[in-house]
């Protein structure tokens, strides 16, 4: 079978030992405490969040949390998260619209859990919650997929202001694996599928759907998660000095823009 | 000689169709008998269409092309389609998409997977925007979250109600991540529809799931779902996969979904005008509002 680029970019971003949300979270913002819990059922550890300063200004931050090892990630359910794990992210973002901090999301899941619970909770309901209600945020928003952005279960972090993506990550419909199963009845087809899938974060450059594309060490983050981190911070400094300088209904309105444009159609 | 004279002969064995939720690929009535997927009776094809596409005998409600559901729903003459002549191209250049659009456009002879416009229900006027599961299985490219961010729009712009019909087997796969963000655009519309305290219905129909039912359609105001309407995020063969254990029965229906705090309430389809003439009703802000 032929390796393509694409796929190399897929197990680059699905590395076990690539640096995780929390890592990011605790190399990049100072202060950092966790708030747990949506509230109403229980604290999906999928989704961690909390508040942190990010160089000196206070952000609400929240990330899909892969495991760094085996038992972790099944702690995590390997970042796949519940219902309850999407409003308990929305319920950090309200804060953070009330206290008029700006929102940083983490995005890495292979997808949104598909389980018993997950169905009689609401998964539907509660990831289009989060898209309706991270679209009209009264406040800066800031996404991006430090690993993999694996469908509306990403998405539901992804409604933003500033979208990037780490070069070595992917962002797709579904996994390549899950695409090739459906439209060719045969998931060992998933290195082909990511080729056509157009799922890198180059591709996605391309078709404007993210802002910026942020470098990563050679051989991908795993190699130097430090040196990863210094990259993502760089980043993310400098477009939130720029986003909280700007008035609100000037980002709401491109926030909406940004989305509504999307789509190829005649 | 004798050899096998005590055996049991072997006979062919002839398995049981299995659940008949899980094959939910619309069949539109062709011939002049139907057999129902729930009952398994055959129907003269004449009394399924007098009965509003039910079973006579079990209350299956079977698939609905948009053109019957506009024509059930809405005042006679009172429909204006909107956006009739979008079609979809092919972003990604995916292989054997296009034949695919050409033979969906064939059989459901519309050109994409929602039709939307506007229309009257008891002469008060709204946007409607009703899906067709016969369309390449009413999944959502870039046309059907362009039409419906567009009727939403609409209804914003104007100070209408809408309702939107929902029946998808989820996202476009051959569009791609397009398609999922039809999802972003469609919600965020919804939004500034909601944020000018208009109202928002959905009628969920067999089958609504993945990135449809992950966006507009659990966003109504009021969601109304038709009996026995499978409704969910995953699809019951992914839920199984993962999970490693047969679904329980009615796993994912409409009962289901109203018994856990999902839905408002169930309506059988020769219900459904007069339900939502009582719920545009109650929501006309005055008397002088209402197009006479």
């Amino acid at each position: 079978m032929s390796r393509s680029s694409a796929w190399e970019t897929v197990s680059i971003a699905r590395r076990q030992d690539r640096p995780n949300a929390y890592y990011y979270i605790n190399e990049i913002f100072d202060d950092f405490i966790e708030l747990r819990g949506d509230r109403s059922f229980a604290d999906d550890r999928a989704i961690i969040g909390g508040i942190a300063r990010l160089d000196g200004i206070p952000v609400t931050v929240i990330g899909q949390n892969k495991g760094m090892d085996t038992k972790e990630n099944i702690a995590n359910n390997f970042a796949m998260p519940n219902p309850e794990g999407y409003r308990k992210a929305l319920r950090l973002m309200k804060q953070a619209e009330k206290f008029k901090r700006p929102v940083i999301c983490l995005i890495d899941t292979p997808g949104a859990y598909c389980g018993l619970g997950a169905e009689e909770r609401g998964q539907g309901q509660a990831i289009a919650r989060n898209l309706l209600e991270m679209s009209r945020l009264k406040t800066p928003i800031i996404s991006g997929v430090i690993g993999e952005g694996g469908s509306g279960g990403a998405l539901a972090l992804g409604v933003a202001d500033r979208i990037f993506m780490q070069e070595n990550t992917i962002y797709s419909i579904l996994s390549p694996e899950g695409f090739a199963s459906i439209l060719w009845k045969d998931s060992s087809m998933a290195p082909q599928a990511a080729e056509v899938m157009k799922i890198t974060a180059k591709d996605l450059y391309n078709f404007n759907i993210i802002d910026r594309i942020i470098k990563e060490p050679i051989g991908g983050a795993s190699e130097n998660p430090k040196e990863a981190a210094r990259l993502l911070e760089v980043y993310l400094k400098e477009e939130i000095i720029g986003l909280i300088q700007s008035p609100i209904s000037e980002i709401l309105k491109n926030r909406y823009n940004k989305f509504r444009k999307l789509g190829e159609f005649m | 000689m004798l050899n096998g004279i005590f055996r049991k002969p072997r006979y062919a064995q002839i398995k049981g169709r299995k659940d008949e939720n899980v094959d939910n690929k619309p069949k539109i009535p062709a011939g002049m008998w139907i057999k129902c997927k729930a009952c398994k009776g055959s129907i003269y094809h004449q009394d399924i269409k007098k009965n509003h596409g039910i079973c006579p005998t079990c209350n299956y409600h079977f698939p609905l092309a948009a053109r019957s559901r506009i024509h059930q729903i809405l005042d006679r003459g009172s429909w204006k389609e909107l956006d009739k002549d979008m079609e979809s191209v092919n972003p990604l250049g995916f292989d054997s998409y296009n034949r695919k659009l050409e033979k969906a456009k064939d059989i459901s002879k519309q050109n994409e997977a929602v039709l939307t416009g506007v229309g009257k229900i008891n002469k008060i006027k709204l946007v409607i925007g009703v899906m067709d599961s016969r369309f390449m299985m009413g999944s959502m490219g870039s046309v059907v979250g362009e039409k419906i961010s567009r009727a939403i729009e609409y209804a914003t712009e104007h100070r209408l109600p809408l309702i939107l019909f929902t029946a998808s087997g989820g996202a476009r796969m051959q569009e791609g991540i397009f398609s999922l963000m039809q999802m972003a655009k469609t919600s965020a519309a919804l939004a500034r529809h909601d944020d000018n305290g208009l109202l928002y219905i959905t009628v969920l129909t067999n089958p609504t799931t993945g990135g449809v039912t992950a966006s507009f359609a659990m966003l109504g105001d009021i969601i109304i779902a038709e009996p026995g309407a499978l409704v969910g995020f995953a699809g019951p063969r992914v839920i199984e996969q993962t999970i490693k254990q047969k679904l329980p029965r009615g796993f994912q229906q409409s009962e289901f979904l109203q018994e856990h705090g999902m839905i408002d309430m169930i309506v059988e389809r020769r219900e459904l005008r007069d339900k939502l003439s009582s719920l545009l009703l109650l929501h006309q802000p005055k008397e002088g509002d209402i197009d006479v």
